[in-house]
């Protein structure tokens, strides 16, 4: 299979202007390429630019320099490093998922609603994105009772499920995962696991960030070493 | 996705005496999409709203709408009749102030029927009817239809007004500062509820806000100002999470979080 994601020549670094500004480089030429049905899984040490990486490919941080090269559904190439805004907002709507550590809740709304959004965005009917969001989340074993609650007042586990039913409640042709099981019991974690293996199955590819290394040793296909910079003098 | 844009300021405009409230500003705004304009008081985001919306007229640069047969008309050039026109259909205005946005000696229903009717609603008893569907919607109590909103909260009455705004399902709706006034609390609540009614009907919105959680929350992009320029736009968790410019990165650091 031919690949999903290639990124080359990536530089990405900050301008500190409050810190008379500083200037702080994190990744300089990097470059990833994953196929269809294919786990990558970053190593490196703490601050080698790993989550940095990870939010270049959503289009969270802005690249300069390099190209971040996205296959979507219909076959068509996207270079999210080029993209407008608009095009990075429909990108995530179709062709690159992410689990964050952290969920961003929004008071009043319900974790099945938040489940449920990916899909009703891409023009699925409500009741069906929300049934299949109630499976997935009861898959992760979220008792029903919490599904039409604000998940604001859940503890962190029950958050990163939600968040975690949230990035694959809806087929992505690449997904990225920073630590989806920090915070998850054994059990959940199993079910995690799978759900990474199905993606795989049906030729997703995925990065990941998984400090777990049982996790890391069951998904992963490859490992890609993200070195830290040296300093520039 | 549409490619045209519903709404186009090209190169705008407006100084008082020395002061360039707005100094040459340009943006595209495009159906179903939410713009929010940030920044601190004085930074001309308000009155750069005024010009987009045809509230003020600018001294140089035009303001451009689509209609929805795709025409283009230069908002400052059509005169005042058909801006009006405008305002009370296709358009609709969220001011921070209720109080400017609603009548507060007409009943509820009243304000959310008045605008029904302004767009060429005639039948009492379904201009009634839907006034009552949109009280329920914004979450007032159909038992308050006939109460003047003299009566209500300040948080119920910024509910009514974005009742009365929406009623008529305009394509484009201009706010500034909604949550402005209100206690944090009820602002919570209005947002959730722009938010939900905005993506439910695809309105397309300018938003004027200084609170960056509030943008954050609403807004697919950001524009960010200061004396009167933009300083920095784009997505809205690229502009918070990496901003480039001193200003923006100043503006980013100052939110608490909670």
């Amino acid at each position: 299979m031919s690949w999903m994601l290639k990124a080359e020549g990536l530089s990405k670094g900050f301008t500190l202007h409050l810190q008379g500004g500083a200037e702080i480089p994190v990744l300089h030429d990097t470059g990833i390429e994953v196929r269809a049905g294919e786990c990558v899984a970053l190593s490196g040490p703490s601050g080698a630019g790993k989550s940095t990486l990870m939010r270049l490919l959503q289009g969270n941080y802005g690249t300069d320099a390099g190209r971040i090269l996205l296959r979507r559904p219909d076959g068509t190439v996207a270079d999210l490093a080029k993209a407008s805004p608009r095009e990075v907002i429909a990108l995530r709507r179709d062709t690159v998922g992410h689990v964050s550590q952290f969920l961003r809740v929004i008071p009043r709304v319900s974790a099945l609603e938040v489940v449920a959004e990916p899909l009703i965005a891409r023009g699925i009917r409500r009741e069906e994105a929300r049934a299949r969001a109630a499976a997935l989340l009861s898959r992760l074993n979220l008792p029903e009772r919490l599904h039409v609650l604000p998940p604001a007042t859940f503890s962190g586990g029950e958050q990163q499920r939600v968040n975690l039913a949230r990035g694959f409640v809806a087929d992505f042709p690449l997904m990225l995962l920073d630590e989806p099981t920090a915070s998850l019991d054994a059990a959940n974690r199993e079910v995690v696991i799978g759900l990474i293996r199905e993606a795989k199955a049906r030729g997703a590819a995925l990065v990941g960030i998984f400090h777990d290394a049982e996790v890391r040793e069951r998904v992963a296909d490859r490992l890609l070493e993200v070195a830290p910079l040296r300093e520039v003098a | 996705m549409s490619d045209n844009p519903i709404l186009s300021a090209r190169d705008v405009s407006l100084a008082f005496g020395t002061m360039r409230a707005v100094d040459g500003v340009s943006l595209d705004l495009w159906p179903g999409e939410v713009l929010a304009i940030v920044g601190e008081s004085g930074s001309g985001k308000s009155t750069l709203l005024r010009l987009l919306a045809g509230e003020a007229r600018p001294d140089a640069g035009a303001v451009l709408y689509r209609d929805p047969a795709g025409a283009i008309a230069d908002v400052h050039a059509m005169g005042e009749p058909a801006r009006r026109r405008l305002a009370r259909t296709e358009w609709g205005f969220v001011h921070q102030d209720p109080r400017d946005g609603l009548r507060l000696a007409v009943s509820a229903g009243g304000n959310v029927g008045e605008r029904l009717m302004a767009s060429g609603a005639r039948h009492y008893a379904e201009i009634r009817a839907e006034a009552a569907r949109w009280l329920e919607r914004v979450e007032i109590p159909a038992a308050r239809i006939d109460d003047a909103p003299r009566l209500f909260s300040g948080g119920m009455r910024q509910r009514l007004q974005i009742a009365r705004t929406l009623v008529t399902r305009p394509r484009l709706v201009f706010m500034d500062e909604p949550t402005g006034g209100l206690d944090v609390s009820v602002q919570a609540r209005l947002l959730d509820m722009i938010r939900t009614l905005v993506a439910d009907l695809g309105i397309a919105v300018i938003l004027v806000t200084h609170d960056i959680a509030a943008a954050r929350l609403l807004a697919h992009r950001l524009v960010v100002m200061r004396h009167g320029r933009v300083v920095e736009e784009g997505l809205t968790d690229r502009v918070l999470d990496d901003p480039r410019h001193p200003y923006t990165q100043l503006l980013v650091s100052s939110v608490l979080a909670a």
